[in-house]
C-alpha cells in the first residue's frame, strides 16, 4: 500500500506503481491531462514508467471553460 | 446583392496567422453544448481555455472540453486565471505546454485581488520574463498603462492585452485615451482584452486599431449568447474594416452632402 496525495487529497492504494496505474484507477487514461510530481513535470511519454513512491504529491490537471 | 471588397487582411500573432481577430474564453456557459454552438458562432479561431485539477469544474458525464474545442480545429490558448503570483502562473503555463504537447503560445494574467481582477503588474513582469525566457509565446493580461505595455513588448511577449474594464464587468472600454497611448506605441498586437460588454464596445476597440479583442462574459452572460456570438463577429469585423477604411475628419460645424447651388425655387 501507499499514501499519495492527489489534487490535494490522501489517499491509499494497493498494487499502484506507475502514473499510469494511478490514472487507470482514476478513469483518466482516455482523458487529456497534464500530470506532475512533486512539483516536477512528467511528460506523457513517461506515464508507465516513471514509479510512484510513498508520500509524493501529485497533481492531475486538464482544460475546462476559462476566459 | 450588396459588393463585398474583400480585405487580405490576417491577424499574425506568435508567428501564427488567423483570419480571425474576435478571440473568446470557454467560461461561464449553461453547458458543452452551448459553449460550442457559440464559440462556432463567433468564428474565432483562439480560444482560451483554463487549467485546474481533475476533480473540479466539470458537469458529470460531459465531455472533456478538448473534445468539444479540439486542438486540431481550434488555436488553443491555455489561460493562467486565477494565478496571483508569477511562481503559480509560470507552474500554469508549463502544464500547459505538457496537456497540448508542446504548444508554447499562452495567456499570461496574474491578478492583484478578488474584487477588481486588476493585474498585479510586478508579478506579471516577472512571470513574463521567465515565460519568455523559457521560450513561450506570451500574450499577456495587463492594466491599460502604456507604460507597462510597452515594457511586456520590449520583453518578447507576442501580444498585449490591456483591459477594457475590469474582467465580467462589461463596462465597456473605460479608458479609450490610454489604449490609443498604447497604440501608438506599439509594435506587436494590441489586443483589448476583458471589460467589453456590447458590440460597439468591441467595434470600438477595432475602429481604434486594437489588433484583435478578446471576451469571455459579453458573450457567455448574454441573454443569447450563440447570437451574441455572432454580433460580435460581425461587430470585430466591422471595426476592423472601419479602421482599414480610415475615418472621415472630425468637423465643428455641417458640411452640406447636397450640392448648395441649383437648389429648386432658389
Amino acid at each position: 500500500m501507499i499514501e499519495l496525495n492527489v489534487n490535494g487529497e490522501e489517499i491509499r492504494l494497493y498494487q499502484l506503481k506507475t502514473i499510469n496505474d494511478l490514472l487507470k484507477t482514476m478513469s483518466l487514461t482516455e482523458q487529456r491531462v497534464a500530470v506532475e510530481v512533486n512539483g516536477e513535470i512528467i511528460p506523457r511519454s513517461q506515464h508507465d514508467n516513471t514509479r510512484l513512491s510513498d508520500g509524493d504529491a501529485i497533481e492531475i490537471v486538464r482544460a475546462i471553460g476559462g476566459g | 446583392m450588396a459588393l463585398e471588397v474583400k480585405t487580405n487582411d490576417p491577424l499574425e500573432v506568435g508567428g501564427r496567422t488567423f483570419n480571425s481577430r474576435l478571440m473568446i474564453g470557454t467560461g461561464k456557459y449553461k453547458d458543452m453544448e452551448e459553449t460550442d454552438l457559440a464559440i462556432r458562432a463567433s468564428g474565432a479561431e483562439i480560444v482560451t481555455v483554463a487549467l485546474r485539477r481533475t476533480n473540479i469544474g466539470q458537469n458529470p458525464g460531459e465531455p472533456n472540453l478538448l473534445d468539444v474545442i479540439s486542438p486540431d480545429e481550434f488555436c488553443i490558448l491555455p489561460n493562467t486565471a486565477f494565478c496571483y503570483t508569477a511562481e503559480e502562473a509560470v507552474r500554469t503555463c508549463r502544464l500547459a505546454r505538457e496537456l497540448l504537447d508542446g504548444h508554447d503560445l499562452v495567456k499570461l494574467e496574474v491578478l492583484g485581488d478578488h474584487k477588481t481582477l486588476y493585474p498585479n503588474v510586478t508579478e506579471t513582469l516577472a512571470a513574463a520574463e521567465t515565460l519568455v525566457n523559457d521560450g513561450f509565446k506570451v500574450m499577456v493580461y495587463t492594466s491599460d498603462d502604456p507604460l507597462v505595455a510597452k515594457r511586456l513588448e520590449e520583453m518578447g511577449c507576442v501580444a498585449v492585452m490591456p483591459l477594457g474594464a475590469p474582467i465580467g464587468s462589461g463596462l465597456g472600454i473605460r479608458n479609450p485615451h490610454n489604449i490609443q497611448l498604447i497604440l501608438e506605441n506599439a509594435n506587436v498586437p494590441i489586443i483589448v482584452d476583458a471589460g467589453v460588454g456590447t458590440p460597439s464596445d468591441a467595434a470600438l476597440a477595432m475602429e481604434m486599431g486594437c489588433e484583435g479583442v478578446l471576451m469571455n462574459s459579453a458573450v457567455a452572460h448574454a441573454g443569447n449568447p450563440i447570437l451574441m456570438a455572432q454580433a460580435m463577429r460581425k461587430a470585430v469585423e466591422c471595426g476592423r474594416e472601419g479602421y482599414l477604411a480610415g475615418r472621415m475628419p472630425r468637423k465643428a460645424y455641417a458640411s452640406a452632402s447636397s450640392p448648395i447651388d441649383g437648389v429648386i425655387g432658389g
